[in-house]
């Protein structure tokens, strides 16, 4: 069996305000592999943004390890982590997180200048992808020029662009109507569908429901970590099953004084 | 990743936010531009009234009523003059007592001002009218265009001829031919027998350009005055000295130490030096106080882009940008509008200066260019890459979040 594609050991967030020391991420352990399709629930404040960030290497782990591919990059420097997160790692954010005034196109292209893609490559790979979420007649347009929906689309254009082992989607369609939502919720599931390994982060238990594995946190803990329909229906993936769950916690519930902290929603 | 993508991306971030762009740089253009501005307009102040008094030559002398350079102030203390004017201290003898020290002069003539109607058919104007002795011209150097300078016989005679100046010239005649043709002064014909060259200048004044000369004997006459303003005298060779010295031992016989002064034009050149020197300072320290300010806004805008750019830099970074990469983008932008900025602050000096040397005499110094340049790019530079640096080493979670 191959390495997982993500592997968090025993990692803690911990903050520090006075004297007292919170955890926000409380002695976590758990293995993605690739093809996977696992949605983090929890309520506001339980811990699932802070897990999103420290997974996807947006933030540093106070303690514990993080293996990408078997490999373990929790001492990669800044400009390392950079480079990790640019090659294997794709964003969708609540927020779209697209650069005002600036084109589709150029949106989209944005992470293959990082990766110092020729131009002419950046501006092929971006139209493909573009096309591929349905906007390929909208390249020129900016984010002010289109709608939500559209937006979120682009997005997730310049999440694949790179072609990444794996997708973080927080709250995607967090800002959307539920028509627009739908949309996306399809479009993640093709994606997952052909192959790729994506993670979505919500407090939506039924929109969870999409997912392959739903992993349920709250108070900095993974409290449960189980298949749905869709999981237990794909057995090439989920051979192995049991093996990968997340075993309870061996700490117990006094180890860690929870913080509560801001959420993005 | 290449420079060249980095300078294209900090240009196309520069571009999209124009109206941001613009307004940055123009702290800058503005600094710039009053920097040199002010500078030129004390440079060209200082060179202008030097260029009109050495246009007489080294070796010349004046003589003028009152006390030029007494204790009181040591500058020209214009109450001392008006009562020495008054009083009719210089006489037209004088300059012909000083031609006779062959030993030490070699020429001598006196100035006497009016100002009167000067009409030629229907053209009419006010000129200062120069009443000076006809060795004036090889004293102040002053050529003729057309025609010549009156001479001497003239000025026996007191001969109703006149050389005008050339601007007084196509004021009246415009493109007419002067020479021959008789304008009438005080209503009384005077025949133009030169037309001066163009000396230039001409700032809160009238300039050479614009005076009529006449023989010093014709002006007496036709003013009824024998006021004398000046005497001019070039010394024989070099040595100045030794003509100022029997100069003052010719007038104490006559009058009190304070009731006249005979310099050189060096000593003029030197309190002009002096006095437009602390001209220029005094407009280079206005500049300098505009230069700050434009410095601070440049600060202001840089720290406020930045700040406002906070969402986009932690976006940048989660997809992939390296501090560093952060970094020189940043630097790139701030360097690319600083120095635009300059250059483009310079250039605008440069027009307004000439377009302003119609009126003001302007010059552009190289070290004024210089010197608002370096400090306008050193300010924007640094304020804008302190703020970046900052934001560079956050955390992509918090630059995300920042709102």
């Amino acid at each position: 069996m191959s390495a997982p594609l993500l592997e968090l050991n025993d990692v803690s967030k911990i903050y520090s305000i006075g004297d007292e020391t919170l955890y926000a991420l409380c002695h976590v352990s758990m293995k993605i592999f690739e093809g996977e399709f696992v949605a983090i629930v929890g309520p506001s404040g339980s811990g699932k943004s802070t897990f999103l960030h420290v997974a996807s290497l947006l933030d540093k782990p106070t303690e514990g390890i993080i293996k990408i591919k078997g490999k373990e990059v929790t001492e990669y420097s800044e400009a390392e982590t950079a480079r990790l997160r640019n090659r294997e790692i794709g964003f969708v954010f609540q927020q779209f997180n697209l650069l005002p005034k600036t084109s589709a196109l150029e949106n989209v292209l944005l992470p293959l200048i990082y990766t110092g893609t020729s131009e002419h490559e950046r501006i092929r790979r971006s139209k493909e992808k573009l096309e591929e979420v349905g906007l390929g007649d909208r390249l020129k347009n900016t984010p002010a020029q289109l709608s939500g929906g559209q937006q979120q689309r682009v997005a997730i254009a310049r999440a694949l662009v790179t072609e990444p082992a794996i997708i973080f989607a927080d709250e995607p369609t967090g800002n959307l109507d539920s028509k627009s939502g739908q949309e996306i919720v399809k479009m993640i599931i093709r994606l997952n569908n052909s192959g790729k390994t994506v993670v979505l982060v919500t407090h939506d238990n039924s929109l969870a429901q999409i997912a392959k594995r739903v992993v349920k946190v709250a108070d900095g803990k993974i409290v449960s970590d189980e298949l749905t329909k869709w999981g237990k229906a794909d057995s090439k993936i989920y051979k192995q099953w049991p093996a990968w769950q997340t075993k309870q916690s061996k700490h117990t519930d006094g180890d860690c004084d929870y913080a509560v902290l801001r959420e993005d929603d | 990743m290449p420079f060249s993508t980095l300078l294209l991306m900090a240009l196309r971030s520069l571009w999209r936010n124009k109206s941001r762009s613009i307004l940055t740089m123009l702290g800058v253009i503005i600094g710039v531009g009053s920097v040199i501005l002010l500078v030129a307009i004390g440079n060209g102040l200082k060179q202008y009234v030097t260029d009109q008094f050495e246009q007489f030559g080294a070796n010349s002398i004046y003589v003028a009523p009152g006390e030029l350079f007494g204790d009181s102030g040591g500058g020209f203390s214009s109450n001392d003059q008006v009562t020495a004017l008054l009083s009719n201290t210089l006489r037209y003898e004088d300059v012909l007592e000083i031609r006779r020290m062959r030993e030490y002069i070699s020429d001598a003539s006196g100035m006497a001002m009016n100002s009167a109607e000067v009409t030629y058919k229907k053209a009419s104007e006010k000129p200062t009218i120069l009443g000076v002795n006809a060795s004036y011209s090889v004293i102040s150097n002053t050529k003729t265009d057309v025609g010549n300078f009156f001479t001497e016989i003239d000025e026996e005679k007191k001969s109703q001829v006149a050389v005008l100046g050339y601007n007084i010239a196509q004021d009246l005649f415009g493109s007419v031919d002067p020479i021959g043709k008789t304008i009438l002064i005080k209503n009384r014909p005077f025949k133009v027998v030169g037309v001066a060259e163009e000396k230039g200048g001409g700032f809160g004044g009238p300039s050479f350009d614009d005076y009529i000369y006449m023989p010093i004997t014709s002006s007496f006459q036709l003013f009824d005055s024998k006021i004398v303003v000046r005497i001019v005298a070039a010394a024989k060779g070099d040595d100045t000295q030794s003509a100022i010295t029997a100069i003052e031992e010719y007038f104490l016989k006559r009058l009190k130490e304070d009731e006249f002064s005979v310099f050189k034009q060096d000593e003029i050149l030197k309190v002009i030096d002096q006095i437009l020197g602390a001209l220029t300072a005094g407009l280079g320290g206005i500049a300098a106080i505009s230069l700050v300010v434009g410095g601070i806004g440049i600060m202001n805008i840089m720290l406020v882009s930045v700040t406002e750019r906070t969402r986009e830099i932690g976006l940048r970074k989660a997809l992939g940008a390296t501090p560093t990469v952060i970094l020189t983008q940043f630097l790139i932008e701030s360097v690319v509008l600083s120095v635009s900025g300059g250059l483009i602050g310079v250039g605008f000096a440069y027009l307004i200066a000439i377009v302003l040397d119609q009126f003001l005499p302007t010059a552009v110094t190289l070290g004024a260019v210089m010197l608002a340049f370096g400090v306008s790019a050193a300010v924007g530079i640094i304020f804008g890459v302190y703020p970046a640096r900052k934001a560079s080493q956050l955390s992509p979670i918090e630059a995300l979040r920042y709102e």
